[in-house]
């Protein structure tokens, strides 16, 4: 479409008497904009409207407006976005409120920020949406409590559900419970399992399918068009590998994908991946007394023999007058379990009911190390502190020993009275905890590789040997070129934002539900599968209508590839955070435009340049740079480009405007949808121009990494790692070059990190670039 | 597209969990609109300084949240609004909705002008009464929507009229009156939140008579950047920054007198405030004093990182008495410590109370024939199509609030969309 560009200045706000509009309008009038307006209240009805008239009467459809925050009135100047291409300059919170007015040095920065709006604007294009009819069923991998009531919510909902289940029988592990943890108000008494209801629900709804006995064995594709392919877990072949060896001989750094002898394919929309926990290997707690004292059993097992109706020594037969609860056995313990199972305290007090009930004259203990019966728990917790039969004890375990009658003495230091106490009993239980099904069996989840469960190979290659990271195939044996299965933050929980998104995982349309997630009890597992079904419809429908899912939701752009000048480096395959691109044997990356979150990592990755977005892209970025009017050493000195993340660095400069904070006249800021955008072209653009440094502010990585894309400005900054290359090119310092991490709320910190940044560079002297 | 009012759903209280339904249920396809009482959306959560685990800012998350709200003409907000009433059954509520007037109208650009020129002052709720705003202010820097706001109770109104004067942009309405409007849903989900308990009527605990006693809420905003002190942790009595803080765990919670609940998330809290603490001042230490230190799931490992600093002491044992040495404005803690069996009386510069949450509704009842649990948290589903989200029904983290209203989102739909 042909581009008319419109150019708005708003004088409002402070602005036309902190600068010469009329030189802004002449830095503007150079683009030859079709229609060139200021206005004192650009943001008031009448304002708009002389836009909507422009673009009815001029045929206008690139619209800049330079006034405020583009986090401000955005339902005001809201435009179509698949026919209007709109850019926001900010010249309020980004200028004329960080900056003294009337100074020459304010008007420069107005200046380029009007010329560096109009070129990004005249450098997009609206999207043009990949709308499809795309398959909207949700696949619910694991028949436990959780996957059941994804797929049942899924249902009411109106959307088909396919269940598959790898063992005989739906209902997973909440099925071998005799009662399960309080689950309504007042939360002060364990309830009735009702499972069985809930199964005959899911299988008598035409709406859902159940497989059960049945293993997913590869899985396809991308949201809307997942191909699925299931086989009955009896004919199911995993080919035995050892990967160390295979990669010796020259193999491929992969593990094979289990085969099928009768395979079935279907296809789904979205994936609910519900595979559930097993209790923690009690065989590794042989110091609790397990394996080598036969009345010492685990709370699963206690659960069983309690729905049996069998309470009694394993090792006669004998009725359990004492039983010993030992909390956090292997847990809370960076030798196993480092974490706490949530579930334990309040599953040892109902088991204690459980001894009670058996036996009235039976008492029980628990030992514990807190009683962590959050919220209203503590209701059952006060009642079963009611119950005269049942002692809690804060103590640590010393030994556990057993006696010639067969029972166990339980030796323990009372933290409550002090020194040690023994108490003798019939039967000891230990409370393991959960560890997610993510964990391959063999492993403990501190045994596991960062960020992807697998092995580390150590393969052959020209420069010497390399150790390479194997993922392990588990569930889901996805056919992405990441890995089979979802990447894990720690311990295998497939997480990716804890706290405020703790749906999000990093693949696309797979949302994680229940155990597998983190430790919970079988009714915050069937509320999480509820929420996971909500996300998986989300995908269906986003998806459906050409648009991204959280947290760039509604995003109708997708990255385009230019194929014929891809020279296989890897390099976006790799470091996408969402395992979008698979790859073609010569390494040619795959597109999967529907698995993509719209952050750009793979156009800062890619070295030719070749991934580019319609109104987000590597030229968008080097033109705006190009029509830098770089001062001499004289006029401003440093002169500073900066990258910046629009989620949370962007905002924070905005929050350092309106307290009105004092900020160097330098700096020139570009914003990026992420820091992983960051392209090294750009760098060596700006450099090359003759601006004396380049600073990057994103978001705070590393373990509690605040990137909503995960690694955004963790890719930036490795990539910075190999800037030395581009800069020795340019015989230029590589301290011109810094990264910052800032979180949204740190903009007091703003005027510190911008002035130390720029006394580096002056230390370093000005770019001999400049003027060139 | 228009969608029919039975494809709306209302949501009341526009904190994390309303929020997350609002934004949820908008984005699987329907109609939302969120009614907020406070002047901007974010709740509780807009006033902390950093959540646990992660140490991370509320910001972040809203600053998302607040984006999907922007982009999504499917969702409809008022502040200053509440419920009046409710009638109607599932698939056609008509829920009436009151809306405090805010004086100032939608073309207002935030510019700043009228607070400049404001002659009066007010104590700021934001920030717990320890600064004050002007009677016309800005709630918060991240504050949504961006718009000033009159605090009625201390404004002259008319007879003053300054910021009227000052405004160009005619954004100010003096004459503004209360609004009443009907809202037509098919679904209505209640996320009314919780208050933090009144610490006041602790009495042994010292709040409101010992003047360097404060609770967890008022240490958020003295952490934050955008606090009364901007983010230096001083104390009320004289502006000292801190050495030595005590944390006191279960301020009116697990307390059949208070509060009888425990309330999840103290611990952490405190925990986290501990980091603010040494984080600011290398030189500090902190005391917990804890009945049980509830840290479960994967806040172990946060837990552990706390404990590992040398300069937090962990206490088990109740405190008994908090009293303040009058010549030093320090405060005196007596507790009872479990590991000596002993009562044991220690100094220090500001006690923080770990005060628990109440749930909004366990003093106020909202209008309709809701159904409420003890201490006043509501049922969690209350009718066909009528629910309650996060901390409304019981104490809740965030992580765990978000995965609520995720879950009722989805019962949202099914009423409004359902294969029916």
């Amino acid at each position: 479409m042909e581009k008319v560009l419109g150019v708005y200045i708003c004088t409002g706000c402070g602005i036309g008497e902190a600068l010469d509009v009329e030189k802004l309008k002449e830095a503007a009038d150079y683009y030859k904009p079709k229609v060139l307006k200021t206005h004192e209240f650009l943001c008031s009805q009448e304002g708009v409207q002389i836009i909507k008239d422009d673009i009815t009467g001029e045929g206008v459809n690139y619209i800049v407006i330079a006034a405020c925050s583009m986090r401000v009135n955005t339902d005001v100047f809201d435009f179509d976005p698949l026919k209007y291409v709109v850019e926001r300059v900010n010249l309020r919170e980004h200028v004329v409120w960080t900056q003294p007015p009337n100074d020459e040095k304010t008007q420069w920065m107005a200046e380029d920020y009007i010329r560096m709006g109009i070129t990004r604007a005249q450098n997009a294009e609206p999207p043009v949406p990949k709308t499809a009819e795309l398959e909207k069923t949700i696949l619910v991998v694991g028949g436990g409590v959780a996957g059941l009531s994804a797929a049942l919510e899924a249902s009411k909902a109106g959307y088909r559900a396919v269940i598959v289940e790898k063992g005989p029988e739906l209902g997973g592990r909440v099925r071998k419970m005799k009662r399960i943890l309080p689950s309504e108000p007042p939360f002060d008494r364990p309830q009735q399992v009702q499972v069985d209801d809930l199964i005959k629900t899911v299988e008598s709804d035409p709406n859902i399918k159940v497989y059960t006995n049945t293993t997913v064995v590869s899985i396809e594709g991308e949201p809307g068009m997942f191909d699925v392919t299931v086989c009955p877990s009896e004919q199911v072949t995993k080919k035995e590998i050892d990967i160390q060896e295979e990669v010796k001989k020259g193999g491929p750094a992969r593990f094979p994908l289990p085969e099928c002898s009768s395979p079935e394919t279907f296809r789904v929309g979205a994936i609910v991946f519900a595979i559930g926990w097993r209790p923690y290997d009690a065989t590794r707690l042989e110091a609790l007394g397990y394996g080598r004292i036969k009345n010492v059993v685990t709370n699963v097992e206690l659960e069983e023999m309690a729905k049996e109706g069998r309470i009694r020594r394993p090792s006669d037969g004998q009725a359990v007058k004492t039983a010993v609860f030992v909390q956090c056995a292997g847990q809370r313990d960076p030798e196993h379990l480092p974490y706490c199972s949530s579930v334990c305290c309040m599953t040892s007090l109902k088991q204690a009911q459980y001894i009670r009930e058996s036996n009235p004259e039976a008492g029980a203990f628990i030992i514990y190390k807190d009683m962590r019966t959050p919220g209203l728990y503590e209701n059952f917790y006060k009642q079963m502190q009611d119950d005269p039969g049942v002692f809690l004890v804060k103590g640590e375990i010393q030994a556990i020993e057993e006696a010639e009658d067969g029972s166990v003495t339980v030796r323990f230091e009372n933290k409550l009275l002090g020194g040690s106490s023994v108490v003798k009993a019939d039967l000891v239980v230990l409370a393991t905890g959960m560890i997610t099904n993510m964990v391959p069996e063999g492993k403990a989840p501190k045994d596991l590789t960062d960020e992807f469960i697998g092995v580390i190979v150590t393969k052959q290659t020209d420069t010497g040997p390399v150790d390479e990271l194997v993922p392990e195939p588990i569930a889901l044996h996805l056919k992405y070129r990441q890995g089979p299965e979802m990447p894990h933050l720690r311990w295998g929980f497939p997480d990716s934002h804890f706290i405020c998104f703790p749906y999000e995982t990093r693949r696309t349309g797979i949302y994680a539900a229940g155990a597998v997630r983190h430790p919970m009890n079988a009714t915050e597992a069937m509320m999480d599968g509820a929420g996971a079904a909500l996300k998986a419809i989300q995908c269906v429908e986003l998806t459906s209508e050409g648009k991204a899912v959280h947290p760039r939701a509604g995003d109708m752009t997708f990255p385009e590839f230019r194929l014929e000048s891809c020279t296989q480096c890897r390099r976006c395959t790799v470091e996408c955070p969402f395992g979008v691109l698979d790859e073609d044997e010569k390494g040619t990356p795959q597109e999967h435009p529907y698995r993509c979150r719209r952050c750009g990592t793979c156009m800062g990755a890619c070295p030719q340049r070749i991934i580019n977005f319609k109104d987000y892209n590597i030229e968008m970025m080097s033109a705006i740079l190009r029509e830098l009017n770089v001062p001499t050493e004289e006029e401003l000195f440093p002169y500073i480009v900066g990258f910046i993340c629009e989620n949370d660095a962007y905002p924070a400069f905005d929050m350092a405007g309106i307290n009105r904070f004092q900020l160097p006249p330098n700096f020139r800021l570009i914003r990026l949808r992420c820091l992983g955008g960051m392209n090294l072209a750009w760098i060596s653009d700006a450099l090359s121009k003759g601006v004396d440094g380049v600073v990057l502010i994103g978001c705070k990585f590393g373990d509690d990494y605040q990137c909503h894309f995960v690694k955004g400005s963790q890719m930036a900054n490795e990539r910075l790692g190999k800037v030395q290359e581009t800069l020795d090119r340019l015989m230029l310092e590589s301290e011109r070059v810094a990264l910052y991490q800032l979180a949204i709320n740190e903009y007091d910190k703003l005027p510190e990190i911008l002035n130390e940044f720029m006394e580096r560079v002056k230390e370093i002297g000005a770019n001999p670039y400049k003027g060139f | 597209m228009a969608i029919a009012p039975e494809r709306t759903a209302l949501v009341v209280g526009g904190g994390i969990s309303g929020l997350t339904v609002a934004v949820e249920t908008a984005e699987a396809g329907t109609k939302v609109v969120l009614v907020e009482k406070n002047p901007y959306l974010g709740g509780r959560v807009a006033q902390l300084y950093r959540y646990f685990p992660k140490l991370c800012p509320p910001y972040c998350g809203l600053e998302i949240n607040f984006r999907r709200i922007r982009q999504n003409p499917a969702i409809t907000y008022y502040t200053m609004a509440e419920v009046q009433d409710i009638s109607g059954s599932a698939g056609d509520y008509r829920v009436t909705v009151r809306q405090r007037p805010r004086y100032v109208n939608e073309k207002c650009t935030a510019c700043g002008e009228c607070e400049k020129i404001c002659p009066v002052e007010r104590p700021n709720d934001f920030n717990f009464g320890m600064d004050t705003t002007k009677a016309i202010y800005l709630p918060h820097e991240m504050a949504f929507p961006m718009r000033y706001v009159i605090d009625d109770t201390v404004c002259k109104g008319r007879e003053c009229a300054k910021c009227v004067e000052v405004c160009k942009y005619g954004a100010i309405d003096l004459d503004m009156k209360e609004k009443t409007f009907e809202v037509q849903a098919g679904s209505v989900v209640f996320a009314t939140g919780w208050n933090p308990y009144d610490a006041t009527k602790i009495d042994n605990l010292g709040f409101g008579r010992v003047k360097n006693v404060i609770t967890n809420m008022m240490m958020e905003r003295l952490a934050a950047p955008n606090g009364p002190t901007k983010g230096r942790i001083l104390r009320p009595s004289d502006g000292k920054e801190v050495q030595s803080v005590a944390f006191v765990q279960c301020a009116g919670s697990r307390d059949e007198n208070h509060l009888d609940f425990c309330s999840a998330i103290c611990c952490l809290a405190s925990m986290k405030q501990a980091t603010y603490l040494r984080e600011k001042n290398p030189e500090s230490k902190a005391t917990i004093f804890y009945i049980d230190l509830r840290a479960p799931g994967k806040y172990e490992a946060f837990m552990q990182k706390v404990q590992a600093d040398e300069n937090i002491t962990f206490i088990k044992g109740k405190v008994a008495k908090i009293e303040e040495d009058p010549e030093t404005g320090d405060v005196l803690v007596t507790a009872e410590e479990v590991a000596s069996g002993k009562k044991i009386t220690e100094r220090f510069e500001m006690v923080v109370l770990a005060t628990g949450m109440e749930p909004t509704t366990r003093m106020v009842k909202l209008p309709g024939n809701l159904q409420y649990e003890q201490n006043g948290f509501l049922r969690a589903v209350q009718s066909e199509g009528v629910f309650a989200s996060g901390v409304a029904t019981r104490p809740l983290d965030v992580n765990s609030s978000v995965q609520d209203s995720t879950a009722k989102a989805i019962k949202v739909i099914q009423t409004l969309l359902g294969g029916k």
